[in-house]
Parts: C-alpha cells; structure tokens; sequence
C-alpha cells in the first residue's frame, strides 16, 4: 500500500485539464439555463455544443501526443486509449445532440437538464475511460448511469418512460452491486485498488485462488449487466423502447464506449493473470449475446427494440474479441484483438448514431416512428413519406 | 493511378456525383451525365485489350500497395487472360444499361443511374481483385446496390425478391469468407491470391476449402439446386436490373470457380468434379424443361440463364483447355445474349406492361424491325452457328467427347430443349395472327432501342464469326491454370 501513496504534488492537474473543463461547464451551463426564456434553449444548445467540441479537442490533442500520464494520486491514467474513446464519445454525444433537438423541441423534453445531464454523463464517461483504480470505476459509472436514469425518466408523465427508467435504475443498481462486491473482494485479496497493482499481485502467484475467481465472476457478471450481454440483458430493449428517442440514442452511443474501456482495464490492464478463468465467461456471454441478440431481432416489430436486440448482438461481437486475446497463455495476438474490438465499437457507436438519427427525423409530432406498421403505409419510407 | 484504379473507381466515383444531383427535377441532365459517366468508363477499359500482352499467362497491369497493414492486406489488382475480358464487358453492359433505362426510368433517375455505375465498379474491382480481403469486400458490395435495384425498382413481389437473393448470396459468402480466414492463416499471414495458389494443402483442408468456394459460387453462378432465387430475382427486377444480373453478376461465380477453387484446391477439384459435372448436367438438362413449360417471358430466360451456366461450369470441370475457354467464351457469349433478351422482353413490358407469353401474339406483324432483333438473339440462345451462343457451347461439348462421349452425347443432346423453349417462345410471342388490341397498338422500336440492341448484334456476331482475338487473349492463363491444377498439391 504504502508505496501507492504518492505526495500531494503528484496530482498532475493537466492530465484531467478535459474532465475539469466539462465539470465546470457542466456547472455554468446549469445555473445559465436557469435565465433563459427562449423556448428553443439557443444559448444553452450552443454552449453545449461548443463545450462538447472544445473537449473532444482537448482529448484529440492529447491522443496525438500518444503520452500515458498518471494523475490525481495515479487514480487515473491518461493514456491514447482513453483520449481516444473519450473523443469518439464526445463526438457520439454531439451528434446525438444534434439529432435530439428538434425531436426533443417538438415534444416539450427540451430544458436545462437535458444539456446539464448529457454533459454530467460525459463526465462519468471520461472518468470512466481514464480510471486507474477501482474506485474511480465505480465513481465514473455510477455518475453516468444515475445520469442516464435520469435521462430516461425525462418525460415525466409517460408511462413507459417511467416504467423504463424504474426497470434501468433497479437493474443498474444491482449491476452496480455486483460490480462493487467484485471489485471489493479483489481489493480484499490483492490488497489494493489500484490496477497495476493489482495486476503485480496476481502475477506473484500468492493471491488466495477462490476469493479471487469469486471476484472475478461478480465484476464479468457487472460488466455484462451494463454491456447488456446476454443473460444480463432484459432491460435493454425496454429501456431502449420506453427512453424517448433521443434519449435513447445517448445510451446507446457513448456508454457502449464506456462499457468498453472500463471492461479493458478492469480485465485486461488489471486481471490479465486471471485471463483463462474471465475468458471463458466472456466467450459464454458473447456467443450467447450474438445468438440470441440477433434472433430475437429478427421477430421485433419495434424499430427500437429490433435495434436494442441487435445492440446486444454487437456487444457480443465486441466481446468476441476480448476473448480472442490469450490464446495458450499467449498474449501474441492481443494487440490484433483488442484493437479490433475496440474499432468494432467505435464503428458501432456511430453507425448507431445514424440508425436511431433516422428514426427521430422521420418522427413527427404525436408519431414516434418505431413501430415497423408505421412505414407500411403506401410505398414506405423509402418513397420520401412521410415528406 | 493504374488503369485498373481507374476503371473500378471512375464508375463509382461517377455514381456518387449522381446520387448528389438531387432528385427527378434535372433527370435529363442526370441522364446525360450517367451515359457520359459509362461511356467513360468503358473507354477507359479499352487499353486494357489494346495493351495487353497476348504472350503472357502473368497478372498485367498490376498495382498493388498496402491497404491494412496489420492484417497484411494489400490493395492488389490485376488482370489475366481469365479476367480482362469481363472489365471490358462489364464496363460495356452498364453503358447497354444506361440506354436502356432513359426514358422508362422516371422515378429516381440519379438513384437508378447512380446504383448502375456504382454496382459496375464493384464488379469490375471483382474481376481484377487479386488480394482476398479485397475481393470479398467488393464480391459482397456489389449485392448492395442490386439490393436496391430490385428492390426499389422492381414489381409488386421486389421485396420478396430482393431478400431471397440478398439472403442467399450472402450465406453462401460468409462461408467463402471462413476459407479466406483459415487460408489467412495457413499461408502464415498472407491474403494473396496468388500465394494461396502455392500453398499446399493436404486433401482434407483442400476438400473443406473447395466446398466451401462451392458454396458462395455456386448459388451466384446459380447452380441446381441453388438456382432458386435467381427466377425471383429477374421476374421482379427491372430491366436493366435483369441485364446486369444476368450478363454479369452470374459470371462472378463462375470466375470465382477458376481463381479460387481449382487453383487453391486443385486435388479436391478433380475428387470432386463429378460432383460439379452432375450438377451441370442436370442444370442443362432438368433446368431446360422447367424453362419448357414457363408462362412468364423473363422467368423462361432466367432459367435458360441456368441452363447456359450449367455449360460454363460442365466446361471448367473436364479440366481441358478447350473446356475451360468454352466455358469462358459461353459466359461472355451468354452476357450479351442473355442481356438482349431481358432488353427485348424490357421493350415489351414497357408497351404492354405484361410479362406473360399469353399476352402476346403476332408482335411481328406490329413491329417488325424489333421482331427481327429478337429473332437474332433466339437463335443465339438456341446457339446457332455464326452467333456467340453456339462457339462456346461447340468448344465445351468438344472437351467434353475427349473425357467422356456419353458426358458430351448427353450434354449435347439437352441442346435441343434450348432450342426448343426459346423457339417456341418466340413463336408464341411473335408469330400468328396479331392476339389483341394492345398489340395492335405497338409501336416498333425507336432509335433509342435500336441502338442498344443494335450494338448488341455487333457483339454477338463478333463471337460468333472472329472469336480468334477472345482466345488468343485467355489461351495462356488458361494453359497455366490447367497446368496448375494438373500438379498435386499434397505434398
């Protein structure tokens, strides 16, 4: 323990400089919105917006340096895996924006905390993608997921907006549960929370076996419950349907990056010793998700819920490549796999954005647009209706 | 930029700007544009005839540079005596295409011109992909704007029609796509073709691979029993769709056959040629009585177009020079042939708005000058000498006498339902006494019409009377690659 704990000077503000930017904008944003009038949030879209574009600036700056730099303590790392996935989900989250003002406009869901919410679940995003320890895991998905219920339960008085958002909290929490315990039994065995460290000590060998593949079960079981892998994956296609549309375009596109980046570095940076046992689980769980993501597409007739089956699809060819990583305790082809999965949900992200993006410009007023019987009016989508 | 860069990406690049010229509201700017587009892209193709070297079996105008460096895949074109025909009649069909849709496409027109162009360089990048990463993205991209085209512009089942053939092609791909990934490894990180011919591999891995090529070229060339979606697929495609379909896309099957399964699996090839030879014949055979018996003038064709293919493959499979270039030959012959006569039956609906042979009757005595076109593409379907349609089909029943008379007594004798179901289609159509007020009221091909079919006739009687310059062109690829699947490779 004692040899984690670095002097105060060691906090390296510049390495969290993005977090701290979108923190107080996040902040300024919210008391600002409180002064504006005009029904079509102008200012604070904008502000939004350009905060959203100066941070993904920020991140692409630092990505092209290719440093890793540890700050505040090593509680996070930044490093050219972070800034990237960091990048893409502030530009998944422009985009969605983009999309979601018009269609949140129409429906009275545009205020403040639309904008205030979206940036505090960047926030745990980028803190997500750049944590070093446990702790800052835990803290970074909590605050993007308590951000996303909050999202979804955006329409007040709609019943399946609240029903899904209910489902999404209480399912969270017990994801979070199990992440926590997972987590807590590896501190307990390892003796700390920090992944290198971590790391260090499964490699001695010396760790107790059974506390940690205990461990290691209930944070794969956490992660699958927030990638949305099967059997962990009922609540995706409720929340995906009963979320307005905007919304859901904002928990289908950056957190994927998140689930992402925190399932690297909890199991690849911090328990690559224990690969041969979270491999196993993950190809379960990935071939079960491509399977039964994708069949159960195939019967959908919601456009929402064919997309969130088939998001739980993808997960499972993301995970496909985790699990391609160690091959006879060889690490060889890691770098293929990883960064093709990485590439594979970063290719996922946005042409999500694009797919959910169509719905909400085809909605209208009083008309979602989700359900398949919508188009089969005469001639379709496809012959410019509804114009 | 090589000549082979230019020839994929001009169409393509051609399409695109298409689809950005908005809307039906300039569409005859649109149209003059796409021809300009297609012209240009088969003039562009044209050196590659003019320059090639007749002497050598080697890949020609090569380019080849680093595309994914990680996975070792490589941009790598080239063309060889197999393949640079098809540029060149790819290249030609779409400008066919092009004409054919002018004035009938009213809806949509940078859309429809846009998915022509684009869907022509990727099948040109099929001909002349010689890295198999490469091929397979552009083997399956051109099932995209196909997709489209039947599916938008098809008839009232072209959704039905566009899954099944979407559906099947891609099955049958994604099981090619498995061979790419395990000869990916075997050859130790490399995805050249060319490589992969080298490589030994023992009998069980080479029959796998084989079966596996089978199945992503055998339901595009179509083969029976795989042939299924292909009658769909033409009844509701429009005309222009059709044409490509058959005139093309049919044949990235049957190329497929000669760069990959024979080369790369040259033993399981003569294991199993009885396999793919039974298969031909009964295409051949069975396939031309089911056409026998079709109501539908464009389902009639779509299954001649089965039979047709039966031959190609039947004359790849009885590994003899005469076979394979028969078979090579009967593909172009048959993309010209079977092009003009989704054109004719194209400038019928578009008069009469039927497919059906019952609708129709003494078309001759209305429009005598287009009865006369069809009448010259009959008889190249029935292969009549002095027409593309019969050199093919004569030089594979040639190969076929030398490994087995009772192979080629039988092949050559179901000829005779070729005849006798475009014959006595036409005779329906086109002979008696004028059936009713609608034809009656036909209107006998414009300028327009003429000229495509008109540039069609050149082409068939070309073949049919010179075809000297097309088999001097495959003669040495195909002596190497008869020479290459001659040797074992288990080692």
């Amino acid at each position: 323990m004692a040899e984690t704990l670095n002097p105060v000077g060691d906090l390296n503000w510049l390495a969290v400089y993005p977090e701290i930017v979108l923190v107080v904008m996040a902040c300024a944003i919210t008391l600002l919105d409180l002064f504006v009038t005009d029904p079509q949030r102008r200012v604070t879209y904008w502000l939004t917006q350009i905060t959203l574009a100066g941070v993904a600036a920020m991140h692409l700056v630092y990505f092209n340096s290719g440093l890793t730099v540890y700050g505040m303590q090593r509680m996070v790392v930044t490093d050219p895996l972070g800034h990237l996935l960091a990048f893409f989900a502030c530009i998944a989250v422009i985009v969605a924006l983009v999309y979601a003002r018009p269609y949140a406009a129409s429906r009275e869901l545009l205020r403040g905390e639309l904008f205030t919410l979206t940036l505090f679940m960047l926030l745990g995003i980028s803190v997500m993608v750049s944590a070093n320890s446990f702790l800052v895991v835990y803290l970074g998905l909590e605050l993007m997921s308590l951000s996303l219920y909050a999202l979804t339960a955006l329409r007040r008085d709609d019943l399946p907006a609240t029903e899904a958002a209910m489902k999404y909290f209480v399912l969270g929490a017990l994801a979070s549960g199990f992440l926590l315990y997972g987590l807590s039994m590896m501190y307990g065995a390892t003796g700390s929370l920090e992944l290198a460290e971590v790391f260090k000590a499964i490699g001695t060998g010396s760790i107790n076996p059974q506390v940690m593949t205990i461990g290691v079960v209930f944070v794969v079981a956490g992660l699958a419950f927030k990638l949305g892998a099967v059997p962990f994956h009922m609540w995706v296609p409720d929340v995906y349907h009963g979320a307005p549309t905007a919304v859901t375009l904002l928990i289908a596109g950056a957190p994927k990056l998140a689930a992402f980046a925190i399932t690297v570095r909890l199991l690849v940076e911090g328990m690559l010793g224990l690969a041969a046992d979270w491999q196993q689980m993950l190809i379960v769980l990935s071939v079960a998700s491509m399977a039964i993501g994708n069949l159960v597409a195939i019967a959908q007739t919601n456009l929402k819920r064919m997309l969130a089956y088939s998001t739980i699809g993808q997960m499972g060819f993301m995970l496909l490549g985790l699990t391609a990583g160690v091959v006879n305790n060889n690490t060889l082809s890691a770098a293929n796999a990883y960064s093709s999965s990485l590439f594979y949900v970063v290719t996922y992200v946005l042409t999500t954005l694009g797919t959910f993006g169509l719905i909400m410009l085809l909605a209208r007023q009083g008309f979602e647009a989700d359900e398949i019987e919508d188009f089969r009016v005469s001639g379709g989508a496809a012959r410019g209706w509804p114009g | 930029m090589g000549l082979l860069s230019v020839s994929i990406w001009l169409p393509i690049a051609g399409g695109v700007l298409l689809l950005a010229m908005g809307r039906d509201e300039n569409a005859k700017a649109v149209r003059v544009f796409a021809l300009v587009a297609a012209l240009a892209g088969f003039a562009v193709t044209i050196p590659l005839i003019t320059g090639f070297d007749v002497t050598s079996a080697a890949m020609q105008f090569v380019e080849r540079m680093p595309w994914i460096a990680r996975f070792n895949v490589h941009y790598h074109l080239g063309v060889d005596g197999i393949s640079v025909w098809f540029v060149l009649l790819t290249a030609f069909m779409t400008v066919i295409v092009v004409i054919a849709g002018w004035e009938v496409v009213t809806e949509r027109v940078n859309q429809y011109m846009g998915a022509f162009l684009i869907l022509s360089g990727l099948m040109i990048g099929v001909f002349c992909a010689l890295d198999g990463l490469l091929f397979y993205v552009f083997f399956e991209a051109t099932l995209i704007p196909m997709y489209l085209i039947i599916g938008v512009w098809g008839g009232p089942r072209r959704v039905y029609a566009a899954f099944k053939f979407f559906l099947y092609t891609l099955l049958g791909s994604l099981l090619m796509l498995v061979a790419l990934v395990f000869l990916y490894f075997k050859s130790g990180g490399s995805f050249e073709i060319l490589d992969w011919h080298r490589l030994p591999l023992p009998m069980p891995a080479q029959a796998l691979l084989f079966f596996a090529f089978f199945a992503a070229f055998a339901v595009k060339v179509p083969m029976w029993p795989v042939h299924t979606w292909l009658p769909d697929a033409h009844v509701e495609a429009p005309t222009g769709g059709s044409v490509v379909l058959a005139a093309i896309m049919l044949k990235l099957g049957a190329y497929g056959f000669l760069r990959f399964s024979m080369p790369i699996a040259p033993d399981a090839s003569r294991e199993y040629d009885w396999f793919i030879i039974a298969l031909s014949l009964i295409a051949v055979a069975y396939i031309g009585l089911v056409a026998l018996v079709q109501s539908d003038m464009k389902k009639l064709v779509a299954y001649s177009s089965v039979a047709h293919m039966g031959f190609v493959t039947l004359g790849f499979f009885i590994f003899s020079e005469l076979g394979v270039s028969g078979g090579l030959i009967q593909m172009i012959s048959h993309g010209f042939v079977s092009g003009a006569m989704f054109l004719c039956i194209g400038v019928l609906y578009d008069r009469v708005h039927s497919r059906e042979i019952s609708a129709y009757g003494g078309v001759v005595n209305t429009m005598p000058r287009f009865a006369a076109f069809a009448m010259f593409f009959a008889m190249a379907n029935c292969g009549l000498p002095g027409t593309g349609g019969f050199v093919g089909e004569w030089m594979i029943i040639l190969g076929t006498v030398k490994t087995s008379f009772w192979l080629a007594a039988l092949a050559a004798t179901t000829l005779i339902f070729g005849a006798a179901y475009t014959l006595w289609m036409y005779k329906r159509v086109y002979f008696g006494a004028v059936a009713n007020a609608k034809v009656q009221a036909l209107a006998d091909v414009n300028a327009r019409e003429s000229l495509m079919l008109g540039l069609l006739v050149l082409g068939v009687l070309w073949m049919g009377l010179y075809p000297k310059p097309f088999t001097d062109v495959m003669s040495p690829a195909v002596t190497q690659l008869l020479q290459h699947v001659a040797v074992s490779k288990l080692n």
